[in-house]
């Protein structure tokens, strides 16, 4: 869980490591903004403070006569700023029609956000709730959310794009260095918004790590696996673990564990059994049988999970009774 | 000279003071005066900045360390919304328009009070009744939005949107009551010779702040309309399940809450501008420049909400404009920090408690206002856009800048406002505490926000960050002592601080004319219109341990 920033790149004290095409731009242009405001930061504070100290006042000292207004001064420190910020301005600009106008024929990955979980969805068909990408190759995100507003943030590639519930955005990069980066959500989005974090796995070209091999395997593990394996990984990729733990722990929604099989009192009275037919329409309907003392807060999966996986799903539950 | 003197202590001491002219709790609640009125602010208005930062406090305690230590995600959603809510909108935008505005604005004009007494006390009972509905806010499940109240997120909640959005739709008539009276005082209350340009700048930013409270804050009231009209009947105006456009929301709310750090930081460079130049015995450099920029800052705080937006799918060509609009408001901003640099040129330069936190307001405004050069640029700002960069960014603008103009105002106008001195050795050990941990608490947060820590999360995994948020919780804590120090030493001279002089700074504007603490009519004759910035015949006189005027010509004038 804790990979950290060191395996791919260094960071710097401003930044994580640039893992971007883009990252350098972004970077430069941050270190431009900033030494024009060290230098501005220190020139006046020095002024100040020599002023301060030359001109404290002195009893009986009555300060000398000095201009209110000098128009020729007042033009120069109203100048130099304009020129800078208006550099700023156009480089900033420039930079971010980059970011934002992506490229034809770009590798499109679709990217689904809901509280509190990421969801993507390669050309193949296949899910999963890392994102994966391949190095060097221009690859773009089209993303909606299913709920509220999410924020898609990957700072080592210096790149936000909210996603909206009922449109689509979209966010483009080429990565540059093969390692594993944090993903954020960075638009609030209630309670677990702060653990509605993953990882992007920027794959090499060739070689058995590669994205190819990694999207040829991990696309058929339903087939490959057991049941009970492959409902394990279900659960893993589709971020059921977000609220429900296998340790018996209650989150936003009831463990796992030792769940098979009990009978439960829903929040509005009668029981259920934990079974088949529970968990299915639990999965496609969460809001039709919520259990007493949760929240209605589970996003529907309607349309967006295959039967096979749901059936290996339930053989997992199956297997967590001991 | 001495005969004005004697003149002034003999009126003082037939004639009771505001603050003992009456008595009895209806006395105050019930006044139309306008000193009292900002006295009542003063005390509501502290009381919800000392709930808002215990919040604060919470909240980096929590953040001390990375689990879960005693608040879980829902709470600290509790924390920070709260925390924002209480702070923009019951103390900073109220904060020196309502409070210290209040106090001295119709003093400065020689005025008796505000053109609309009854306007004004209906504006303080507004701001009880929205603070009011705050706190059902906290005893209904509180509130977990953020105070931006983001939809779709506002609308589905489960928390006390409805009430909080009540609160604040009422808070914003406050504001506006406050505001047309400002407008209509220094509009038609001017004693004759004051012309505009002969205003004192706190009057000029009291002004342009005014203008914006009146044109911006409508916008805000039928934005909370709404939003609760949309929760109410899911009508499909904001949420998109219903068909609605939760883009629009964010333009709607930001139309206000752009402007509305204007309301925060215009009457903040009005304190400042005061302060520089009485402390200096100057008077300001370019003084229309400074009136001007003000006025330039409130009408181009209208056309920069978009800058909030840069990441939200906005269109390519709104970012462009709204990042170039947002670079133009950097430019008045820097002039006014030079004009205050260069009126200390050759100055008389006292290091007195109010021109300590002027100065500490200079270094904070400097960092804030340059860090905003990044955001405003737009590649940048969409790496450093909801992370803790901007929350560093807004606190050195808000905190560093309109706090501690607040507390400079609060120290330079207390002499006035109660008639007594406080420890100048306290106040100033205070202020130095409160700098140091402001500075610890949030500079921090700079290079955390960079490094790609997002805002609003209650806890974080990467060991890299753990130390800055250490830092920072230290930092609160110190902040905090600092503040307390400062409550300490002011409430103190209530009790046994020396009896202010009427004029204890040398400061030439008229409110220092008026005994300390005034009478009920604030003078009993007209004082002469001098000049704001002219210190020249102010000299410091140790029978009456504060200054007076050396010219009778200009004084006897109006006996």
């Amino acid at each position: 869980m804790m990979l950290t920033l060191a395996q791919a790149g260094e960071g710097t004290f401003w930044f994580p490591a640039q893992a971007a095409e883009n990252a350098a731009k972004v970077d430069d242009l941050f270190y431009f903004v900033l030494y024009v405001s060290v230098f501005f930061f220190l020139l006046i504070m020095t002024i100040l403070s020599i002023f301060v100290i030359r001109y404290r006042r002195r009893e009986g000292v009555e300060p000398e006569k000095s201009p209110s207004h000098n128009t020729v001064l007042e033009i120069v420190w109203s100048v130099i700023p304009t020129a800078l910020v208006v550099y700023m301005f156009y480089t900033g600009f420039t930079g971010y029609l980059e970011k934002r106008t992506p490229p034809t024929g770009a590798y499109e990955i679709g990217v689904t956000a809901q509280k509190w979980s990421w969801n993507f969805t390669y050309p193949n068909g296949h899910t999963t709730n890392v994102l994966h990408v391949p190095v060097g190759v221009e690859t773009q995100m089209v993303m909606t959310s299913e709920d509220v507003i999410h924020s898609f943030f990957v700072p080592a590639f210096r790149e936000k794009m909210d996603v909206l519930p009922g449109r689509y955005t979209k966010a483009w990069f080429t990565p540059t260095l093969v390692g594993t980066y944090d993903l954020f959500c960075a638009e609030y989005c209630g309670t677990a918004h702060s653990e509605m974090i993953t990882k992007v796995v920027v794959h090499p070209q060739d070689g058995p790590d590669s994205f190819e091999n990694w999207l040829r395997e991990d696309s058929d593990f339903l087939t490959k696996l057991s049941p009970v394996e492959g409902g394990k990984k279900v659960y893993q990729l589709r971020g059921c673990g977000q609220c429900h733990s296998l340790d018996g722990t209650s989150g936003n929604g009831p463990s796992f564990k030792g769940a098979w099989g009990t009978e439960r009192t829903l929040a509005d009275g009668p029981k259920v059994v934990f079974d088949e037919n529970y968990v299915r329409e639990s999965i496609l309907m969460p809001k039709a049988k919520v259990l007493a003392g949760y929240e209605p807060v589970m996003p529907t999966f309607q349309g967006r999970i295959k039967d096979e996986e749901i059936t290996a799903l339930i053989a997992f539950l199956k297997s967590l009774q001991q | 000279m001495s005969t004005t003197h004697t003149q002034t202590a003999v009126a003082t001491a037939a004639e009771p003071d505001y603050l003992s002219c009456s008595k009895g709790w209806k006395s105050w609640l019930l006044t139309l005066d306008h000193k009292r009125i900002g006295v009542m602010y003063l005390i509501a208005i502290s009381a919800s900045f000392f709930l808002g930062g215990l919040f604060a406090l919470a909240l980096r305690l929590e953040l001390f360390h990375p689990g879960k230590d005693f608040v879980d995600g829902d709470g600290y959603n509790q924390l920070f919304t709260l925390h924002g809510a209480v702070m923009v909108f019951l103390f900073i935008i109220p904060g020196i328009p309502a409070a210290l505005g209040n106090f001295v604005l119709p003093l400065m004009l020689g005025a008796k009070d505000v053109a609309f007494p009854r306007m004004n006390l209906a504006s303080f009972w507004l701001w009880l009744f929205g603070a009011i509905f705050f706190v059902f806010v906290l005893a209904s499940g509180g509130l977990d939005t953020g105070w931006t109240f983001y939809t779709p997120y506002s609308v589905e909640a489960q928390t006390a949107v409805i009430f909080a959005a009540t609160g604040a739709f009422i808070l914003g008539f406050s504001s506006i009551f406050t505001g047309i009276n400002f407008i209509v005082t220094i509009h038609k209350m001017r004693p004759a010779g004051m012309t505009w340009f002969r205003m004192p700048l706190f009057l000029w930013g009291m002004y342009a702040t005014a203008i914006i409270q009146v044109l911006a804050t409508p916008v805000l009231g039928i934005t909370l309309l709404l939003l609760i009209f949309e929760r109410v009947t899911g009508a499909g105006i904001f949420d998109p399940h219903n068909g609605g456009d939760p883009i629009l929301f964010q333009h709607f709310f930001w139309f206000y809450s752009h402007p509305a750090v204007y309301i925060m930081i215009l009457p903040a460079m009005a304190i400042v501008s005061e302060l520089v130049s009485v402390f200096s015995r100057k008077p300001i450099f370019g003084y229309k420049m400074i009136a001007y920029s003000s006025v330039a800052i409130a009408l181009l705080g209208f056309l920069v909400w978009g800058h909030h937006m840069f990441t939200s799918g906005q269109s390519k060509l709104a970012g462009a404009i709204f990042s170039a609009l947002t670079f133009s408001v950097s430019i008045p901003s820097a002039i006014k920090v030079f004009n205050w640099l260069a009126t200390l040129y050759k100055g008389s330069i006292s290091l007195a408690t109010p021109m300590l936190y002027a100065l500490a307001f200079i270094f904070l405004f400097l960092i804030g206002g340059l860090t905003g050069l990044f955001l405003g640029t737009l590649s940048t700002d969409v790496h450093l856009h909801d992370t803790y960069f901007i929350v560093a960014h807004f606190h050195y603008v808000m905190v560093g800048g309109t706090l501690f103009a607040f507390l400079g105002g609060l120290h330079y106008w207390w002499p006035k406002m109660f008639g007594r001195m406080y420890s100048a050795r306290g106040s100033a050990i205070a202020c130095l505490v409160s700098f140091v941990g402001f500075n610890v608490a949030f500079f921090p947060m700079f290079p955390l926000g960079a490094k790609g820590m997002p805002r609003r999360y209650w806890y974080y995994l990467e060991e890299d960050f753990i130390s800055y948020h250490q830092l920072a919780t230290v930092g609160t804590v110190l902040l905090g002592c600092g503040l307390l120090g400062i409550v300490v030493v002011l409430l103190k001279s209530l009790k046994n601080g020396e009896r202010a002089p009427a004029n204890p700074w040398g400061a030439a504007t008229m409110e220092w004319e008026a005994a300390s603490p005034p009478i009920h009519h604030n003078f009993h004759h007209t004082p002469a219109v001098h000049d704001p910035y002219d210190f020249g015949d102010l000299r410091f006189d140790p029978a009456q341990g504060g200054y007076a005027r050396t010219s009778n010509a200009t004084a006897t004038a109006t006996h």
